[in-house]
C-alpha cells in the first residue's frame, strides 16, 4: 500500500463506533474481534510478510497474558507496567524461539512443528507450575480504576484495543515500506536467492519474529485485563494459535488490513453459526475450517487479495499481470 | 534408583505403548516421504477412525479387531478422496498451502465430531480388555501385545506394497523425483492420493487397536498426533524403519519419564526431545536423505 490515508480513515471510522453504538453485545463482539485481529497482525508480520508459518503463536499470546497477570497478582506491580512487561516478554520469547529455530535452519513444515511443540511444552509447564496457578489458573482482582487498567465502560476497553490495533497497523505499514520489509518479502519468495544477494536471512526472520511476538503478546496482555483470568488452556491452547493464523490467511496474508478484515469476517461467521444452531459447540470452528480451506483454494491472498483479483479480472491488463504473479 | 521389579515392566509397557505410537507415526512419515508435508489432519483422522470403530462395535456389534478390516479400507478411500479432491485442489501444489489445508481439515473434522457427538468420553467393553499374560516376573496386557504385533504386520505389508507392486514403484519414483516420474507417465495426483490413503489407513488400524483399551472423544487423537510428530522427526521424516524404532523409543521414554517425573511432566520429556532433535539434527536419528 502506497499511502497512509486508508489506515487513518479506517482507524477514524472504528474510533467513532462506540459513539454511535451503545449495545454492550456489539461492543463486546468488536473488542474480541479486534483482540483476535491483533494476535493475527502479529502472525502476519512473520507468516504473511516473512512466509514463516507458525502453528504455535500461542507461545506469545500466552506469555503476554501470564506475565501481565503474574506481575500484578504475585508481585503487586502496576497493571500498566505489567502490560508493557508482557509485550517485552513476548518479544524476548520471540528472540529465544526464533534464534533456536532459524539458526537450526528450520523452514516450512519443520518451523510449523517446532512452534507447535514450544506452545505445547509451555502449556504443559503452565498447567503444573505453581507460579501460574497451575490447573486453577490466575485470577486478576477486579479493580475498576484507570490506574489498574480496568474500565467500567466497554467503550474504553474498545478504544484501548483499537489503539493497540492502530499501532500494529502503523508498524505493519512501516515494515512494508522499509528496506527490512523488502528483505523479509525476498526471504519469503525465495530464501536461497535472497541469501545469494547478501540478505542475512536469519537476522531478518529473527527481527520479524520479535516484532511478531511483541504484537501477539499484546493481545494476550489485553485478554487478561479484559477477562481478568488466564489458565494454561486459554494462554497456550491451540485455539489462539489457530485463530492468530486464520485471521490473516482469510483476510489476506502479507497485506496491511488482512488480519483486521479476517478477524471481523471470521468472528461474524462464528457468531452466525452459533446463532443458527443455538450455541451448539463446534459448528463455528467447522465454519472457520471450511472458510480457511476455501480461501486457500480460491483466493490465496485472502479477502483483500480477492478484491484485487476481481479488480484485475475486470480491470486493466497491467492489473491482471500483477494478480497472476501474486 | 528404582528396582528392576518396577523398571522392567515400565520398559516393556513403554515398548507396547510405543508400538501404537509407531503405527500412527507410520502413516505420517509415509505421507511426508512422498508429499513432503506434515499432515496436520492426522490426529483428527485418528479420532474419526476411533469413532468409526466405536460405532462399529456399539451399533453393529463388530469387535474392533474385526472391524479393522472394514475401517482400514474405508479410511483408505477417505484419505484418497481428501487428497485428490480437497488438499490437492486447494493447495495449488504449494507446500505452505498444503500445511494450511490439512490444518483446516483438522479443525473441520475435529469440530464436526464435537458438534455431532458432544464432548463426551466414550469407551467400549470387550471381554479381553483386561486380560494379561503372566511372564513370571511381570504381566503383559493382551490388547497391547496385539498392537505390538500389528505394527510389524502393517510395516511388512507397507514394505511389500512399496517393493513389489506397480503403485509402490510409482510412489517411490514420485518421492525421489516428482518431475521425472511425471515425465515417464506416472499420474502424480493419483500417486499422492494413494499415499495419503495408505497413511490414513495406517491411522485407522491404529484406531481399531486402541479402542479396546482407550477412550474416544473429539480431541482423543491430538494426544497421539503430537507424539507422532516427535517420532517422525526423531526417526527421520519419511523413514518407515525410523518411525517404528522412533515409536518404540518414545514409548519407553514416556513410560520411564512418567515413572520419574509424574504423568503430566512425562509428556514434557517427549516434547523436549522433539525440540532438541529438531534443533540439533532435523534430519532425524536415522534419516540420511532429509
Amino acid at each position: 500500500m502506497k499511502s497512509f490515508a486508508p489506515i487513518a480513515l479506517v482507524i477514524a471510522v472504528l474510533t467513532a463506533v462506540p459513539l454511535l453504538v451503545h449495545s454492550n453485545v456489539v461492543l463486546n463482539f468488536l473488542v474480541v474481534a479486534l483482540m483476535i485481529a491483533l494476535a493475527g497482525q502479529g502472525w502476519n508480520i512473520l507468516g504473511g510478510y516473512g512466509g514463516q508459518y507458525s502453528f504455535g503463536h500461542a507461545i506469545f499470546f500466552g506469555t503476554g497474558a501470564y506475565v501481565t497477570a503474574i506481575l500484578q497478582v504475585q508481585y503487586g506491580i502496576n497493571a500498566w507496567l505489567a502490560f508493557g512487561a508482557g509485550i517485552v516478554a513476548g518479544a524476548a520469547v520471540g528472540v529465544v524461539v526464533g534464534w533456536l529455530a532459524f539458526r537450526a535452519g528450520l523452514r516450512g513444515s519443520y518451523f510449523a512443528l517446532v512452534t507447535l511443540a514450544f506452545a505445547e511444552v509451555l502449556r504443559i509447564l503452565a498447567s503444573v507450575a505453581p507460579i501460574t496457578g497451575a490447573g486453577v489458573g490466575t485470577l486478576v482482582k477486579l479493580d475498576l480504576r484507570f490506574a489498574a487498567l480496568q474500565f467500567e465502560s466497554r467503550a474504553l476497553f474498545y478504544w484501548l484495543i483499537l489503539a493497540l490495533v492502530a499501532v500494529a497497523l502503523v508498524v505493519t505499514y512501516a515494515v512494508e515500506r522499509s528496506r527490512f520489509g523488502a528483505w523479509l518479502t525476498a526471504v519469503r519468495e525465495n530464501e536461497d536467492a535472497a541469501r545469494a544477494l547478501g540478505v542475512d536471512a536469519v537476522a531478518v526472520k529473527l527481527g520479524a519474529m520479535v516484532i511478531s511476538g511483541a504484537i501477539t503478546a499484546a493481545a494476550g496482555c489485553f485478554y487478561v485485563q479484559y477477562f481478568l483470568f488466564v489458565d494454561s488452556h486459554i494462554a497456550y491452547g491451540a485455539w489462539i494459535s489457530v485463530e492468530a493464523l486464520l485471521t490473516p490467511i482469510i483476510g489476506g496474508a502479507g497485506t496491511i488490513f488482512g488480519p483486521l478484515v479476517g478477524a471481523l469476517v471470521v468472528k461474524a461467521l462464528g457468531e452466525g453459526a452459533l446463532l443458527v444452531t443455538g450455541q451448539a459447540p463446534g459448528l463455528d470452528l467447522v465454519v472457520f475450517g471450511i472458510v480457511l480451506i476455501a480461501v486457500v483454494g480460491l483466493s490465496p491472498r485472502g479477502i483483500v487479495g480477492l478484491r484485487q483479483q476481481l479488480g484485475a479480472r475486470f480491470g486493466s491488463r497491467r492489473g491482471a499481470g500483477e494478480a497472476s504473479r501474486g | 534408583m528404582l528396582s528392576p521389579v518396577i523398571l522392567i515392566p515400565a520398559l516393556l509397557n513403554g515398548l507396547l505403548t510405543g508400538a501404537v505410537y509407531a503405527l500412527v507415526a507410520l502413516g505420517l512419515t509415509l505421507i511426508y516421504g512422498v508429499l513432503h508435508i506434515i499432515n496436520f489432519a492426522h490426529g483428527a483422522l485418528l479420532t474419526a477412525a476411533m469413532f468409526a470403530a466405536y460405532f462399529a462395535f456399539k451399533v453393529l456389534g463388530i469387535d474392533p479387531y474385526l472391524s479393522v478390516f472394514i475401517i482400514a479400507p474405508l479410511f483408505f478411500a477417505v484419505g484418497y478422496a481428501l487428497q485428490r479432491f480437497v488438499i490437492g485442489l486447494a493447495s495449488h501444489g504449494e507446500d505452505r498451502n498444503m500445511l494450511l489445508v490439512t490444518l483446516g481439515l483438522a479443525v473441520v473434522i475435529e469440530n464436526a465430531l464435537l458438534f455431532g457427538f458432544r464432548g463426551d468420553t466414550r469407551t467400549i467393553d470387550v471381554p479381553y480388555a483386561f486380560q494379561t499374560i503372566d511372564l513370571g516376573f511381570t504381566y503383559l496386557a493382551v490388547p497391547r501385545l496385539v498392537g505390538f504385533v500389528a505394527v510389524f504386520v502393517v510395516a511388512l505389508i507397507l514394505w511389500l506394497i512399496m517393493s513389489l507392486t506397480d503403485i509402490g514403484r510409482a510412489i517411490r519414483a514420485v518421492a525421489k523425483e516428482k518431475l521425472g516420474a511425471q515425465l515417464s507417465g506416472i499420474d502424480v495426483a493419483h500417486v499422492y492420493a494413494v499415499t495419503f490413503g495408505l497413511g490414513t489407513a495406517c491411522v485407522a488400524v491404529a484406531a481399531c487397536l486402541l479402542m479396546p483399551t482407550y477412550y474416544v472423544n473429539p480431541g482423543a487423537g491430538n494426544a497421539f498426533v503430537l507424539i507422532a510428530f516427535t517420532i517422525v522427526v526423531l526417526g527421520g521424516m519419511g523413514s518407515v524403519p525410523g518411525a517404528v524404532l522412533g515409536g518404540l523409543m518414545i514409548g519407553v521414554v514416556e513410560s520411564l519419564s512418567s515413572l520419574f517425573l509424574g504423568d503430566s511432566l512425562g509428556q514434557v520429556g517427549i516434547f523436549l526431545i522433539f525440540i532438541a532433535v529438531l534443533l540439533v539434527r532435523p534430519q532425524g536419528l536415522f534419516g540420511a536423505n532429509a
